[in-house]
């Protein structure tokens, strides 16, 4: 059985984390290529604002490296308060 | 060699693949029928969930989507990727240390309740069987046009097709085929564009050649597509969404629904470790966004290519004539998916935007009587190398690829759909003394019965293949996602709250979405026209599953403070999914 304090602190690094994440997440695809996109919109590149980049390409990017920065993470996480499995 | 024969060459290959893959690892007992006896490596666990995932809406629609909604389409792109964020952190994890097969399972223990089991089943063949309708709507259009058949008959096809194979094997030959499709679906999708940036902008990269200048002119392709597209009267490419409140809403809901889709879900039930449910779903988004990172350059450069052969001497001189027009118009028209009228009489192909009003004068200038092409956003994707006049191999190579997408998925949806049908119901609630055999063969009656429902309502589909699907992310968003997460994250929710929440989620985004698409989709059936003027405070149905999910949070919460908090075995077993220490392999039960 896990020990009760360790388990509570374990739990709680784990949500302090996804709430890191998601607030990045929010301001990617909700801040940077929709409610900022005005806002932003004299960045230009390519012929494009950085708001539109960052819906159709931006966004998508960022993900892939929110996901796999979780899972790194997490992991470590698990080791230090040892909760991996073997 | 005919593109008839150079498609089917193509097609044969690929079948041949899957179906010696599905062969070579037929399954033996209900358990490998599942979850394919436990231990898949993470990587080639998300390779099979992304291509499980990308389905005829993200292979053939989404793109097209994109090419005529512009900016708004990322919705699509943003909701069905950013989801993954959601699945990793909030569920897959957790789930896997349960450890039990399906998502009703964990429904019932959690909940301590049959009746919550069964709405989860219910929600989960509402979900299912709309993303069915979907994927046969697009079958449909490739094998159509691949095979030189009617709509409707394409359709058929790719039922009787996807019920053999599913038949064949179970979720290990379907783990693996998806694989094998995967393979084929991407190369397919990236050959292509790579030409097509190539010919456009000399750089290979279609990402990079999407911000880069035409060749030849120094001009961005953006900043062209936007001319000529603003020139015929429609919006620009770029501009701010029209309706920003329901480009959130879908974006927000689709994001949602991918986190609660059970077909999703399961794939997570075979990694080894709960450290390689994390990982999986990583892997899962690289290999998806591959597809989803392309789709932005496939869908400017079609665009563009498009306007490019309808106005080949620029939007401001004369269109083609239909005399002239090229061969891919003469086999989309053959399909039904294209259509051309010649509304002036002046034998040219005006192609521009009628419903515009500020448009009307240069219209009326031009002697324009109307608009007189229609293109379904279903074909772009495939008919972009023929527009492109890319070889024929890359037509035959985007033959076999659509296909594969949505094939892939079709076969995992029969799965989740046969085992809620054959596990849930009938042998957990109905019939608990059936045999092995006896579920397997009610297994696939239901995948039977699924593919001829699903086919003969794809006949007359609620929306583009996208859109279509779209509607299952709103069901998925409002039901199975806040049971799970609550159900995870918070010991106070009990059963009396879960159901109730489920229910007036399901209720909500059900009824909202019949009165405008048709009751049980058949058509005829809607209340009232699917136009903005009569969505409740102007809430297109596709979006309506985010209000579905805040509705179910809400009353789960408040109906769970209400009544008695879940004893303190439940407490535990809530503690318990939470630490991935222990886990051990997935369950029986």
């Amino acid at each position: 059985m896990v020990d009760k304090q360790v388990a509570q602190a374990y739990w709680k690094m784990n949500l302090r984390l996804i709430a890191g994440c998601i607030v990045v997440w929010a301001l990617v695809a909700y801040g940077i290529a929709m409610f900022f996109r005005e806002a932003l919109s004299s960045i230009r590149f390519g012929g494009v604002d950085v708001g539109f980049w960052f819906a159709q390409q931006g966004a998508i990017i960022t993900f892939v490296c929110l996901v796999f920065f979780y899972a790194w993470r997490m992991n470590q996480i698990d080791k230090k308060f040892g909760m991996n499995e073997d | 060699m005919s593109q008839f024969t150079i498609n089917m060459v193509f097609i044969g290959l690929s079948f041949a693949l899957y179906i010696g893959i599905a062969l070579w690892s037929r399954a033996g007992s209900t358990k490998e029928f599942y979850v394919a006896g436990g231990g898949i490596h993470p990587i080639t666990n998300g390779v099979a969930v992304a291509g499980d995932w990308m389905s005829a809406a993200s292979f053939l629609s989404m793109a097209g989507m994109v090419a005529f909604m512009g900016y708004a389409g990322s919705a699509f792109l943003m909701g069905w990727t950013g989801g993954y964020i959601l699945l990793a952190m909030l569920l897959a994890p957790y789930l896997r240390k349960f450890g039990k097969y399906t998502v009703p399972s964990f429904v019932e223990d959690r909940y301590q309740s049959k009746a919550a089991r069964m709405i989860a089943v219910v929600s989960l063949l509402c979900i299912s069987l709309t993303y069915m309708i979907g994927q046969m709507t697009g079958s449909g259009v490739v094998f159509a046009r691949f095979l030189e058949v009617s709509v409707d008959a394409g359709i058929w096809i790719a039922a009787g097709i996807t019920f053999f194979y599913a038949v064949l094997g179970g979720m290990k030959s379907v783990t693996y085929t998806q694989v094998a499709q995967y393979c084929v679906l991407i190369v397919a999708y990236l050959v292509p564009p790579i030409f097509i940036s190539m010919q456009l902008t000399g750089n290979p990269i279609p990402q990079l050649g999407m911000i880069s200048e035409v060749t030849g002119e120094s001009v961005h392709v953006m900043t062209k597509l936007n001319g000529v597209l603003t020139d015929l009267g429609f919006a620009e490419y770029t501009a701010y969404a029209a309706d920003p409140l329901n480009f959130f809403l879908l974006t927000a809901t689709l994001m949602v629904g991918t986190a609660g889709l059970p077909h999703v879900i399961i794939r997570f039930f075979t990694v080894p470790k709960v450290a390689d449910a994390r990982w999986s779903a990583g892997w899962a988004l690289v290999f998806i966004a591959l597809l989803y990172l392309t789709a932005p350059p496939v869908a400017s450069m079609a665009r563009l290519n498009l306007m490019d052969t309808v106005y080949p001497n620029g939007s401001q001189a004369n269109p083609i004539d239909y005399e002239h027009r090229p061969d891919w118009m003469n086999n989309w028209m053959e399909t039904g998916l294209l259509k051309f009228e010649d509304k002036n009489g002046d034998g040219l192909i005006q192609y521009y935007n009628d419903a515009n009003p500020a448009f009307k004068a240069t219209a009326d200038e031009r002697g324009w009587a109307g608009n007189e092409l229609t293109v379904n956003n279903d074909i772009m994707v495939i008919a972009n190398p023929e527009i492109a006049k890319l070889p024929g191999w890359t037509i035959g190579l985007m033959a076999a690829g659509a296909i594969a997408a949505a094939l892939s998925t079709a076969a995992g949806l029969l799965m989740a759909i046969s085992s809620a049908v054959s596990h849930d119901i009938v042998k957990v609630t109905l019939k608990p003394d059936l045999s092995e055999k006896g579920e397997m063969l009610v297994a696939r009656i239901a995948m039977l019965g699924t593919l001829v429902v699903s086919a003969w309502l794809g006949m007359n589909p609620p929306g583009f293949a996208a859109q279509t699907v779209a509607l299952a992310f709103g069901l998925a968003a409002s039901t199975l996602f806040p049971a799970l997460m609550m159900g995870i994250f918070s010991k106070r929710i009990n059963g009396t709250g879960a159901i109730a929440g489920m229910l007036a989620g399901i209720t909500l985004t059900l009824v909202y979405i019949f009165m405008f698409k048709g009751w049980l989709f058949i058509p005829g059936t809607a209340n009232f026209p699917d136009t903005k003027e009569f969505w409740f405070f102007g809430v297109n149905p596709l979006g309506i599953g985010f209000f579905g999910a805040i509705v179910n949070f809400i009353v789960a919460y408040g109906v769970s403070l209400a009544t008695q908090p879940p004893p303190q075995e439940i407490q535990d077993l809530v503690e318990s999914v939470r630490y991935p220490k222990g886990a051990g392999a997935a369950i029986n039960h």
